[in-house]
């Protein structure tokens, strides 16, 4: 508790070096969502405006094909790229921990594209997955001429082309998540489990897993912020083609506010994304408190 | 712990193996296509490794490709990236150190509850307050300026430098602080003399995450950079996404390579700094 062990309180220096603090959380944060919340309910087009029209953006919003088919993408996406980057950073971790020789380098392999940007990962997999150079030429050229690898421009599975590049990059975070949360469960733990007889499994499942209700919650909360936020990663590798296969909510607010000049509608967006991050990310905080609270 | 018996463990290892593999692939794949001379860009010989290796491309790179109306290369990215990355970590980096320094030691009324809302806006999208921040900016004439981005990025990465220091002031122990407190320091003595000194590792950390996070930031640095100041990442994607010509994908791989470069070398030589400032933010909300 920090405030148990502050020495003086209402002191002057201490308002002022946080002064700063205030501004963005109040001014920078809490201003421009209650301003985007105010143009939503406006008629602003290219220039806010003081107008007043109701919900009537937010039901424009519900009717444009091309926002539900980003919703539509942003669910798929969400969905795979959460599940497969937890199973495998899961596994990677696992195995990581109990594999006596490499783990330096092996750690080091599985985090590196954490530490890339999306455009350049984007870059790097947009040219491996192009149908006609990339993978799939590959396997032609192995002499499986039924090789089909086209993801990237199938419309129906362009998404699942940018989860494969996603998880690639965000993997190794959950592994590192996980690893620091497999090193901390109690050694004590594991002898009095050995000497008991139990098998290794068992350890895993009923002692070791439940305990990483924290870890595995933290990284939850990381990836669904990112999955909320993906714009780089589509715009690097299809621009949101073919046509408008990959749309995503961010790209479709980037689209209204610059290219097509509708703030007010971008606005009403960017306000249902603000309540989709907060429905999608409260539930593992509160999880992640309770973990927290049991000692986990 | 145990040892498993040698098949598990053989098949562990070829599990980790593979998925190695899998992880360098595209590592792999940049590093030789951006090696290749054009006619080496064949369909089927995406692994193939370089017949007459050049450098070429990387120059082409560097200093002639086109980055939308401008054909001189990622290299003026490259410094736009570099002036934006070390005044936003400077000063992201110190003030962050401040906050957690008053926020963890010294009690002011509503600082819990402006820390809260610190934290909300952590997981607030760009997109929502791009606009708003585009139109205060722009009424002090800071769009498009150096001084801008740099704002900017202090505003967006305040949420998790804040957190770091507020966790490590409250991990460090109070005699410290109360020892200080007795010598007569005050809030900023105590601070700069006593406690500033003991933060070299997380501020290395601090430094390590903002630099990275900054350098591959892609939408701050189009919206609030503008053109005299595009940072490499943009310069990047209006270069592989340039529609003229035949496409260079040699070309496109080496500027890939430049732009992930800086980002590369901090994570491959801080080692375990890297991996610590990622759980040091995310543990402990």
């Amino acid at each position: 508790m920090p405030t148990a062990r502050a020495a003086r309180s209402g002191s002057w220096p201490a308002r002022l070096a946080l002064l700063p603090l205030a501004l963005t959380a109040v001014v920078a944060y809490l201003g421009s969502i209650l301003w985007s919340l105010r143009v939503s309910f406006s008629a602003s087009r290219t220039f806010p405006s003081d107008s007043w029209v109701g919900a009537a953006q937010y039901l424009r919003l519900f009717a444009n094909e091309r926002w539900l088919l980003s919703l539509q993408n942003l669910a798929v996406y969400g969905v795979l790229f959460v599940l497969a980057c937890l199973l495998l950073g899961f596994l990677l971790a696992l195995l990581i921990d109990r594999q006596v020789a490499g783990e330096g380098v092996l750690r080091a392999v599985f985090l590196y594209p954490y530490a890339m940007s999306f455009i350049a990962s984007g870059a790097v997999w947009a040219w491996m997955l192009n149908p006609i150079q990339g993978v799939e030429a590959v396997g032609h050229a192995l002499g499986w001429e039924a090789f089909r690898f086209d993801w990237i421009v199938d419309p129906d599975r362009v998404i699942y082309a940018i989860v494969i590049a996603a998880v690639w990059q965000a993997a190794g975070l959950v592994m590192a998540l996980l690893l620091a949360g497999l090193r901390s469960v109690d050694a004590d733990l594991w002898r009095a489990a050995r000497i008991d007889g139990i098998p290794t499994w068992r350890i895993y499942v009923s002692i070791v897993i439940p305990q990483l209700g924290y870890s595995f919650a933290t990284a939850a909360i990381l990836l669904l912020t990112a999955v909320i936020k993906l714009y780089d990663a589509v715009v690097a590798m299809t621009q949101g083609g073919p046509g408008t296969a990959s749309e995503v909510p961010a790209k479709f607010i980037m689209d209204h506010l610059y290219g097509r000049a509708n703030i007010a509608l971008a606005s009403a967006a960017s306000v249902m994304l603000l309540l989709t991050a907060i429905a999608l990310v409260s539930p593992f905080l509160y999880a992640r408190s309770r973990a927290a609270a049991r000692g986990a | 712990m145990n040892r498993s018996p040698l098949a598990a463990r053989v098949g562990m290892a070829a599990f980790l193996a593979v998925a190695a593999a899998f992880f360098l692939l595209p590592l792999y794949v940049m590093l030789v296509t951006s090696l290749k001379p054009l006619d080496e860009l064949r369909a089927g010989a995406l692994f193939a490794w370089p017949l007459a290796p050049t450098l070429a491309p990387w120059r082409t790179a560097w200093s002639e490709a086109c980055t939308g109306v401008a054909c001189e290369g990622v290299r003026a990215g490259f410094m736009n990236s570099l002036a934006i990355a070390v005044p936003s970590t400077l000063l992201a980096v110190g003030l962050g150190a401040l906050n957690g320094y008053a926020l963890a030691l010294w009690r002011v009324r509503g600082a819990n509850w402006l820390f809260g809302l610190l934290m909300v806006g952590a997981f607030v999208p760009g997109q929502v307050m791009l606009y708003p921040l585009v139109r205060a900016l722009g009424t002090l004439g800071l769009v498009g300026s150096l001084p801008g981005i740099v704002l900017v990025h202090v505003v967006f990465s305040m949420p998790l430098m804040t957190l770091l220091f507020r966790n490590w002031y409250a991990s460090l122990p109070t005699e410290l602080f109360n020892a200080a407190r007795i010598d007569g320091a005050g809030f900023w003595g105590v601070w700069t003399r006593v406690l500033l000194p003991m933060s070299a590792p997380m501020l290395g950390v601090a430094a390590i995450m903002q630099v990275t996070g900054v350098w591959n930031d892609y939408l701050l640095g189009l919206v609030f950079a503008g053109h005299d100041f595009a940072p490499m990442t943009v310069q990047l994607n209006n270069l592989i996404n340039t529609s003229t010509g035949t496409r260079q994908y040699n070309v496109d791989m080496a500027a890939t390579l430049l732009t992930s470069l800086v980002p590369l070398v901090v994570y491959f030589g801080s080692g375990r700094w890297f991996v610590r400032g990622i759980t040091a933010g995310a543990l402990k909300g």
